[in-house]
């Protein structure tokens, strides 16, 4: 076996990163950013509501959840199902009863198969995101171009009919992309996407359709990151949200507003057995102070307004 | 194909060995190193190993990667200066083209640079000796360049090598390997011409393989690094040992992870008979006062077993 021809070039070896999506930013030396109220954190929760379909082929890229046993697997499917059935109600009341805001990602099959569940994100106020048709419509190479240019379409229609908002967030499901998602999405009307997990601040990404802005979306305090692939304990995962928070919390007096973005599945969050560390983790955020709950649309209003 | 024993070292006995006696009578030189790396969104494939387990771009792997480069190298880097505890980089030597503030903040604290390859996609396996010769040369120029420093050490690119590595590496000057695990202790390593010794790294306290493949928790992580130091002050006291801290900004740097690394290094810094070193020292050290007695004992022990 040999190496291919290329393997010795360096064609980006440059300043700046090895792609024109963003440029390099040192979080650190940012302009300071202040939020309403002169809050310290910007917290952005985020529910995401997805459906796994019974028939779905976990290729080319299996996301977190996906079914896997052979088919029929009810096992996997109803377990996905209970969270867009029961789990989904737990966390929608934790949030209305400490009166907070969210941008609740949803496939929008869901949307279509469960009309309650989106009726529920209007009663409460909270902003749509898109996360794609489907787990079964996963964004990853060799996806055509043209083919995603549909699903994404056919995704935020539906959406933005049904719910009669916006929809200006994006998240791919499993956080995946190819390299024509950003292009597309922007292109489809998007403000921002949700997949980029390497900041704890937004920044700009270039498309082909022009700006659009990557949210931080924290993935190692994520449910799915602490419940699904570490398998911690509800107790370790109120450890890590206050420790990443407190963190945050301390950097803010000097480096300006920070974002805590707390991304919740209910078939993992929704659960009898963990429902009671998400409230608390709450109750101990809110307590805190200086915290302002907001969509992931108002939080990057407040921050693209101070570039 | 292949051979049955890495044919690098001899064995030595753990017990009777000649005595490493670190600066100030220390009983342990301890060694940070930060591996300070740049994943490439898009390389050329190797034959060996693919570049990420997901379709290109992979992005939520190469963006949790970003994250140490734009985030948590400057709180990693915070900690450690608040602790006053040097690093000792193991650098993917592209990362200066492509980030020159973070090797300027290396520079400026003194941390010695080391190579770990070019890009941490890019292996070594399957590469000829003439290519591997040049990636050598490459970082060599690289590291001057960058830090005006002479490179010393070697971290093979995502530990991957070929049989010919630690000859080459000889070859090009460079005084230590960090690719065996062996010992707790520096050894001569056996290569063609030339000299080379281990210094020991550790895939046992690592952040990549006790947080990102181990699960551990933060509070699990700074527990293990404390038994380890524990464990390594005792058996200094008969003998110097050497214990090596290798961390990944975009692990370690993570906001919730700082207050136990804090702790780690608190907990360390409070011990006094501790060297507190880089690679480089270590190595210079142990080849200036310690090689040749190594060397002869297991000269001794190769004689003994016949």
């Amino acid at each position: 076996m040999t190496l291919p021809a290329n393997y010795f070039d360096y064609p980006f070896r440059r300043p700046g990163m090895d792609h024109d999506r963003y440029l390099y930013s040192n979080l650190f030396t940012r302009k300071p950013v202040v939020w309403p109220g002169d809050a310290r954190i910007a917290l952005w929760i985020v529910p995401t509501l997805e459906f796994f379909p019974l028939d779905m082929v976990a290729k080319p890229v299996k996301p977190a959840g996906g079914l896997e046993r052979p088919y029929p697997d009810y096992w996997n499917y109803t377990l996905r199902d209970y969270g867009n059935r029961v789990g989904f109600a737990r966390i929608f009341r934790a949030l209305e009863r400490r009166g907070l805001r969210a941008s609740v990602a949803m496939s929008s099959r869901l949307a279509e198969r469960y009309p309650h569940v989106l009726a529920e994100v209007g009663r409460l106020g909270f902003e749509l995101v898109a996360h794609g048709i489907d787990m079964n419509h996963i964004h990853a190479a060799p996806l055509a171009p043209e083919v995603e240019r549909q699903w994404i379409e056919t995704c935020l229609a539906s959406l933005r009919r049904l719910s009669g908002q916006p929809v200006k967030g994006w998240y791919s499901p499993a956080h995946a992309e190819t390299s024509h998602t950003l292009d597309l999405v922007a292109d489809a009307g998007c403000d921002y996407v949700c997949d980029w997990v390497n900041d704890d601040m937004p920044y700009r990404l270039n498309t082909k359709a022009g700006a659009l802005y990557a949210m931080p979306h924290a993935y190692e305090i994520s449910d799915l990151q602490i419940f699904h692939f570490y398998k911690y304990k509800p107790a370790q995962f109120i450890q890590q949200v206050i420790d990443h928070f407190e963190l945050l919390y301390r950097e803010a007096a000097s480096s300006g507003g920070r974002i805590v973005a707390l991304s919740l599945r209910p078939w993992l969050s929704g659960v009898p057995h963990r429902i009671q560390a998400i409230e608390e983790v709450l109750d101990r955020l809110l307590r805190r102070g200086g915290v302002w709950s907001a969509t992931g649309a108002e939080i990057l209003a407040c921050w693209t307004a101070q570039q | 194909m292949g051979q049955e024993d890495p044919g690098l070292y001899d064995y030595l006995a753990y017990y009777d060995r000649p005595k490493i006696s670190w600066p100030g009578g220390a009983r342990l030189a301890f060694w940070c190193a930060p591996n300070i790396e740049h994943y490439e969104l898009d390389p050329p494939p190797n034959p060996s190993r693919a570049s990420w387990p997901r379709p290109v771009p992979d992005v939520l792997n190469y963006a949790w990667r970003d994250y140490g480069n734009r985030a948590g190298i400057w709180r990693m880097m915070a900690a450690m200066d608040r602790y006053g505890v040097r690093g000792s980089i193991s650098l993917n030597v592209a990362v200066c083209d492509h980030f020159p503030d973070i090797a300027a903040a290396c520079r400026e604290r003194g941390w010695e640079f080391f190579s770990h390859g070019v890009y941490n996609t890019r292996y070594t396996y399957h590469m000829r000796e003439d290519q591997e010769r040049a990636l050598i040369e490459d970082a060599k120029a690289s590291i001057r360049k960058w830090s005006g420093q002479e490179l010393a050490g070697w971290l093979a690119p995502a530990l991957t090598l070929t049989e010919q590595t630690m000859d080459l590496l000889a070859e090009a000057g460079i005084s230590y390997t960090l690719d065996l695990f062996h010992d707790d202790q520096p050894l001569p390593v056996k290569v063609r011409s030339g000299r080379l010794i281990s210094v020991p790294y550790s895939l046992e306290i690592n952040d990549f393989t006790c947080l990102f493949q181990g699960n551990a928790t933060p509070n699990d992580y700074t527990e293990a690094i404390k038994a380890q130091f524990d464990r390594l002050y005792l058996e200094g006291a008969d003998n110097g040992q050497v214990m090596c801290l290798p961390l990944h900004p975009f692990l370690i740097g993570q906001p919730h992870r700082i207050k136990q690394f804090e702790a780690a290094l608190e907990y360390i810094t409070s011990h006094d008979k501790v060297w507190f070193a880089t690679g480089r020292e270590i190595a210079s050290h142990f080849i200036t006062h310690s090689y040749d007695a190594f060397a002869a004992a297991i000269a001794r022990g190769n004689r003994q077993q016949g």
